[in-house]
């Protein structure tokens, strides 16, 4: 699961994608590329990084490993650890914060592990505590891989949890049942 | 209050689907070939005309930023879309982007047009994932309808639009960060001048304009920059969509006109205060990085640049997060704080060292083990910070806690002494 990988390569629908992005930026300009190709490379390394794979990227770009480097350290949204086939990710900001994040850290607490960054017993989940998502207005709120939980409470936090333990359908967005960001009138 | 007819974004809430077809019948993409065969000029004095200013925070007149670019035709010459939307507070460009991307694109085009630029980048915030796959294919679309492209809409004009994504960092709002991450490094802001309209993007004229700000471009061109300018006061006109949070009964976004007064806002369109007006006890109008403002202020205030700067504060990027009395605003800060601490891209001491200092010290008058001579030296910290650092970030984290203590000094003052003397 989450072996080191070696002799890294981007598999063929990616080198064509990655074509397809280098096609964006003008041709001595590759180096643009690298923060859309680490996230290619991430999404086919179960959304990690390792050494390796970030030397691929540099190789392909022609740039140095350590620029490509710099860019993975910098970045929040690159990781070079498992994080588990869930990352969940609790904002914490103030917005977040005035509506009862602190309710959807203790549901996480509970639900995955006592401290952030450990993966759950399951090995299925992680959480961690992150800076604004910018969805104040349907605060509080969670990102699961790419998706927003919206307008969450402790109790409909585990719900969302215990969905995808179950692999059962959860409808991403609002848990409170409204739509986007109209007020509920 | 500003009449449905005169709302631009229709589609805010995506009750209809964001797709051309749709967004054909709200209005986008008409006879945008007419609009540039106007010429360039005449987009930039309605722009003028309109007196809009800047939607990502500054509110710098956008007609007199396009103006800037240089016009000789062998320059290749830039326009970058900020849609790293990440101020506390703030989410409104996200609407925009997943519901009306085509406002967007059209509002790209003009304005590239306008500056003389052939392609225009789009740098979104990388946790916008589900948002950068809806605007990707509303791209994908006005290619193949020939509406971008070669000869795009007919014009004569060839324009691409490409989508960047970030990875999560706060600093690639900083206009010169971003263009140090599109070109694939660290975003570390630039030191200007150069200013990006003279060397940006792979040094050449770039200008950087906030989502919302290209995407009211088309509403301003067929309505007329006089139109826009009717709403509002001078300097400070036109409609604008507030990201009202916190301690409301019913958290939204909404089109306003600018200039509404912040306490009609909240009580028509957020549901007021939670508990009621007379619970309120402070707020952040403008996003994260502007002072609060006392109750006996929000009383009156009106929601736009020049009156809410007049009371110390700011407009900001329009997001209003509400606090109630039950707020411990020491805390509330201390979180900010925190949100600068780390979005610190670490260049400058001041900043790097500073951001933490001060949440550590806010973390201190907090847990309620400290003294007034503490407050003396954090705020004298912040003065040191502030103004001392290549861009605003410094400023940023320094203004929140300034703002606290003008306000609110006398009340943790007094909490403190208490705790000692218990």
């Amino acid at each position: 699961m989450s072996e080191l990988k070696e002799n890294f390569t981007f598999n063929e629908g990616n080198l064509i994608e990655a074509k397809k992005i280098l096609s964006k930026y003008p041709e001595d300009r590759k180096q643009s590329a690298v923060m859309p190709l680490l996230d290619l490379a991430q999404r086919q390394n179960e959304n990690w990084l390792t050494r390796e794979i970030v030397e691929y990227v540099a190789n392909y770009l022609e740039m140095p490993f350590i620029r490509a480097w710099e860019v993975v350290t910098f970045y929040s949204m690159y990781y070079t650890k498992y994080n588990g086939k869930y990352l969940v990710q609790v904002c914490g900001t103030t917005p977040c914060w005035l509506r009862g994040s602190d309710q959807i850290v203790k549901a996480c607490k509970e639900m995955i592990a006592p401290t952030q960054n450990t993966l759950s017993k399951d090995g299925i989940f992680s959480w961690m505590q992150v800076e604004c998502l910018g969805a104040c207005v349907n605060a509080p709120l969670i990102q699961i891989n790419d998706d927003y939980y919206e307008d969450l409470t402790y109790d409909s936090t585990k719900n969302v949890l215990q969905s995808l333990i179950d692999g059962t359908p959860v409808e991403v967005g609002s848990q409170s049942g409204r739509k986007s960001s109209k007020a509920v009138s | 209050m500003l009449q449905e007819k005169d709302k631009i974004f229709t589609n805010l809430f995506g009750d209809e689907s964001y797709s051309l077809k749709s967004a054909l019948k709200r209005g986008d993409w008409d006879k945008t070939k007419n609009l540039i065969a106007n010429g360039r000029e005449w987009i930039i004095d309605e722009m003028k005309k309109s007196e809009l200013r800047g939607r990502g925070g500054a509110g710098f007149p956008t007609g007199l930023k396009w103006s800037f670019m240089p016009k000789d035709p062998d320059l290749t010459n830039y326009l970058v879309v900020n849609a790293d939307e990440s101020e506390p507070g703030t989410c409104k460009d996200r609407d925009m982007i997943r519901n009306e991307p085509h406002k967007l694109i059209e509002g790209c085009l003009l304005a590239s047009f306008a500056m003389n630029a052939h392609t225009c980048y789009i740098y979104i915030r990388g946790e916008y994932f589900n948002e950068s796959v809806v605007l990707q294919k509303a791209i994908d679309e006005a290619y193949e309808a020939g509406l971008i492209g070669k000869n795009a809409s007919g014009s004569g004009w060839d324009f691409d639009i490409y989508l960047h994504r970030g990875a999560g960092a706060y600093i690639c709002g900083e206009e010169t960060a971003l263009l140090e991450s599109l070109e694939g490094k660290k975003g570390l802001p630039r030191l200007k001048p150069p200013f990006p309209a003279n060397k940006g993007l792979y040094g050449s004229p770039t200008t950087v304009n906030n989502v919302e700000t290209i995407a009211v471009v088309p509403s301003i061109l067929r309505r007329g920059g006089e139109w826009f300018a009717s709403f509002g006061r001078p300097k400070n006109t036109g409609t604008k969509v507030f990201c009202i949070s916190g301690h409301v009964n019913n958290p939204c976004n909404i089109e306003e006109e600018m200039g509404m007064p912040l306490k009609e806002l909240i009580e028509k369109h957020a549901g007021g205060v939670r508990g009621g007006w007379s619970n309120l006890k402070a707020i952040i109008p403008g996003g994260s990085s502007v002072p609060l403002i006392p109750k006996k202020t929000c009383d009156t205030v009106l929601m736009d640049f020049d009156s809410l700067s007049a009371v110390k504060s700011g407009l900001g990027t329009a997001a209003v997060i509400v606090m109630d009395q039950s707020t411990d605003l020491v805390k509330a800060i201390a979180k900010l704080s925190h949100f600068y601490k780390h979005e610190s891209c670490g260049q400058c001491t001041p900043c790097r060292e500073g951001t933490g200092w001060m949440w550590r010290m806010m973390e201190k008058i907090g847990s309620g083990h400290a003294n007034s001579s503490d407050i003396d030296k954090l705020l004298d910290v912040t003065k040191q910070i502030e103004g001392h650092t290549i861009c605003a970030l410094g400023d940023a984290a320094a203004w929140p806690i300034q703002g606290l203590f003008r306000h609110f000094r006398d009340e943790i003052e007094d909490q403190l002494k208490k705790i000692k003397a218990a």
